[in-house]
């Protein structure tokens, strides 16, 4: 397992420097890719001091300033995001669980149309009012689907993903109803719902940072209980698992997380399904590999879907989440098709 | 071993277990008889402690199960089911050792130490011929090989008290067999003290040294096969007449159903 997962992990990780470097270079102004390497080295500690700058000051600007805080943005909304969704599919033992399962995203669009439509999205905390209330409206969405699936003490699976459904459907009917009655011309609701990282700056990333190490820690310790789910809540109970106890640990931590990328970015739609299914055709069913993998893989999925977004009709920025269901749906429709096919070998 | 004393379970107040005692000594095979929709498998649940008690108490080894933690009852109670393990993409290997699991502290590591765990897997998966599909994942194997590694699965578990909730159900007379007798074989190494609730009475009077007969939730009798199994008692029970004949080796009761159309 851990010579598989450093093979793996290391390999992740060096397709990950690779998209950020690659993708820090992708922009309307041209920059060359070992000026690139150089400003980022630069600013590593301890060996940046060894180089000595050989490039224009607006270049290290547009690369620190402007371009490297929103890729790095990505990479985080995007790790975030895939392993919810990876430990949703664990617990739920769904394959179509994805991190908004429980109606975090909708609760979370809810409270930001509602800011947008009175048009209070900068009154409270300035900028940080809109995520802030995306944040607490997503996680009040959580308490209350726990609520409508709870029985007798214990939250079946099924009644969790059908009460998820309800206020997915509920909070969308809402959002569409704040966004048909908006006077805007440009549709601030709609490009909100559709997900986005510019214009973002450093500030979001320092604070989803420190968030995201400890969602993700949570979510990794818990793999193996998540491997030992996968027999079955009553056989993972006889093994000395707490089912509910764990169960509802993992969905908490996972929505917190979702709701702290929801808030800054949007929703963005596919990553969280489709990343842990590509992982586990790659690295097999075990989570101790899936969590991990899925952060990195996550992570590089979404800055290559926001350079696309940023740079295919340049100057206009396409909204992310139409960008990821671009390219998540039909891969989605792949693994289908590929899994009939396995079916029916197996049957043959 | 373990002492059920006036054991009750109701669901919703519909009451599906009432009034049960029963006691069970350390190396014992029990097996539990009784139609269906009896609360026998409740009764299982119960002991294992995924079920909890409406009324009375069960304890083992003197100590009743609700003090127990959930790890800790775990290395003591193990539980096989009809369909041991089921059709998920894990190979053989990590399935069995998932067994481990009740040892294992949140990093997986163990007291006893990597080396000892990895023979005992050994030791396991040679004494059930595991060897060969040890990398193959489980769901592509058959019944027969998916329930011989659930049972892999449960002696990496190390109990003292194995439960199992008709594992033979799913599996051709050959594997029935191979399955009975690998549960023997690991109960006279061991010491194992057994429950099984079986649907084959045949195979039950064979296996077990005592029966528990359960009707609508009650317990009615209890003895060896022998004496339960009479044509009075099946009738009364069963509500079917069989022709009961001695078993041409072991001389124990074996069952014929007759037909009447």
């Amino acid at each position: 397992m851990s010579r598989k997962l450093a093979v793996y992990g290391g390999a992740g990780i060096i397709l990950l420097i690779l998209t950020l470097t690659i993708c820090v270079g992708i922009g309307s102004v041209d920059l060359p890719i070992g000026d690139i390497a150089s400003i980022l080295l630069h600013h590593v500690p301890f060996i940046g001091d060894a180089i000595s700058p050989s490039w224009s000051a607006s270049a290290e600007q547009i690369i620190m300033k402007v371009r490297l805080p929103r890729v790095v943005l990505g990479m985080l909304v995007g790790a975030s995001l895939a392993a919810s969704g990876a430990a949703f599919q664990g617990v739920l033992r769904n394959p179509l669980a994805d991190p908004f399962t429980l109606g975090v995203s909708s609760g979370a669009s809810v409270g930001a149309a509602l800011l947008i439509f009175f048009g209070l999205q900068y009154s409270v905390f300035g900028s940080w009012t809109l995520p802030a209330v995306a944040f607490v409206t997503g996680i009040l969405t959580l308490l209350g689907v726990l609520r409508l699936a709870r029985q007798g003490g214990k939250i079946p699976t099924h009644s969790l993903i059908l009460a998820g459904i309800v206020m997915q459907s509920f909070f969308g009917a809402v959002v569409s109803f704040l966004a048909a009655m908006s006077k805007q011309t440009i549709n601030e609701i709609l490009f909100w719902t559709m997900g986005s990282l510019s214009m973002r700056g450093w500030s979001y990333t320092a604070i989803l940072f420190p968030y995201f190490i400890a969602g993700f820690l949570f979510l990794w310790s818990r793999a193996r209980t998540l491997n030992i789910l996968a027999l079955g809540e009553r056989q993972a109970a006889h093994l000395g698992l707490n089912v509910e106890r764990t169960k509802l640990s993992v969905l908490i931590v996972a929505t917190v997380l979702t709701a702290g990328a929801v808030s800054v970015s949007g929703v963005i739609g596919f990553v969280g399904l489709v990343v842990p299914h590509m992982i586990r055709l790659i690295a097999g069913p075990d989570y101790r590999l899936i969590v991990p993998l899925s952060a990195l893989g996550g992570g590089i999925f979404m800055i290559w879907a926001d350079t696309a977004a940023r740079f295919v009709l340049a100057p206009t920025d396409i909204p992310l989440g139409i960008v990821t269901a671009f390219v998540g749906a039909p891969f989605f429709a792949y693994l289908l098709v590929r899994h009939k096919q396995q079916q029916r070998g197996r049957g043959a | 071993m373990i002492t059920v004393k006036n054991a009750a379970k109701a669901y919703d107040g519909q009451f599906v277990l009432e009034g049960v005692n029963w006691h069970i000594n350390q190396g014992e095979w029990w097996g539990i008889i009784g139609p269906n929709g009896s609360g026998k498998s409740t009764l299982l649940h119960l002991i294992s402690g995924t079920e909890k008690l409406t009324n009375g108490d069960i304890s083992i080894q003197g100590k009743p199960i609700s003090n127990y933690s959930r790890k800790e009852l775990s290395r003591i109670v193990a539980v096989l089911q009809q369909d041991g393990v089921p059709q998920i993409h894990f190979p053989v290997r990590d399935v069995i050792e998932m067994g481990r699991f009740p040892y294992q502290d949140w990093l997986g590591r163990e007291q006893q130490g990597y080396e000892e765990k990895d023979q005992l897997l050994n030791e396991i998966m040679s004494k059930l011929e595991l060897d060969s599909i040890a990398d193959r994942s489980v769901d592509e194997l058959s019944g027969g090989q998916r329930q011989r590694v659930a049972l892999g699965k449960v002696m990496a578990q190390e109990p003292q008290v194995l439960l199992l909730d008709e594992p033979t159900t799913y599996l051709d007379i050959r594997y029935q067999l191979q399955f009975m007798e690998l549960v023997q074989k690991w109960r006279m190494d061991n010491g194992l003290t057994i429950i099984a609730v079986l649907h084959d009475l045949n195979l039950a009077a064979q296996f077990c040294d005592k029966l528990l007969v359960l009707k609508d939730g009650k317990a009615v009798s209890s003895g060896t096969p022998a004496e339960i199994l009479t044509r009075d008692n099946i009738h009364s029970v069963f509500k079917v007449n069989p022709a009961i004949v001695a078993h041409p080796d072991s001389g124990v009761p074996q069952l014929l159903l007759k037909r009447k159309l």
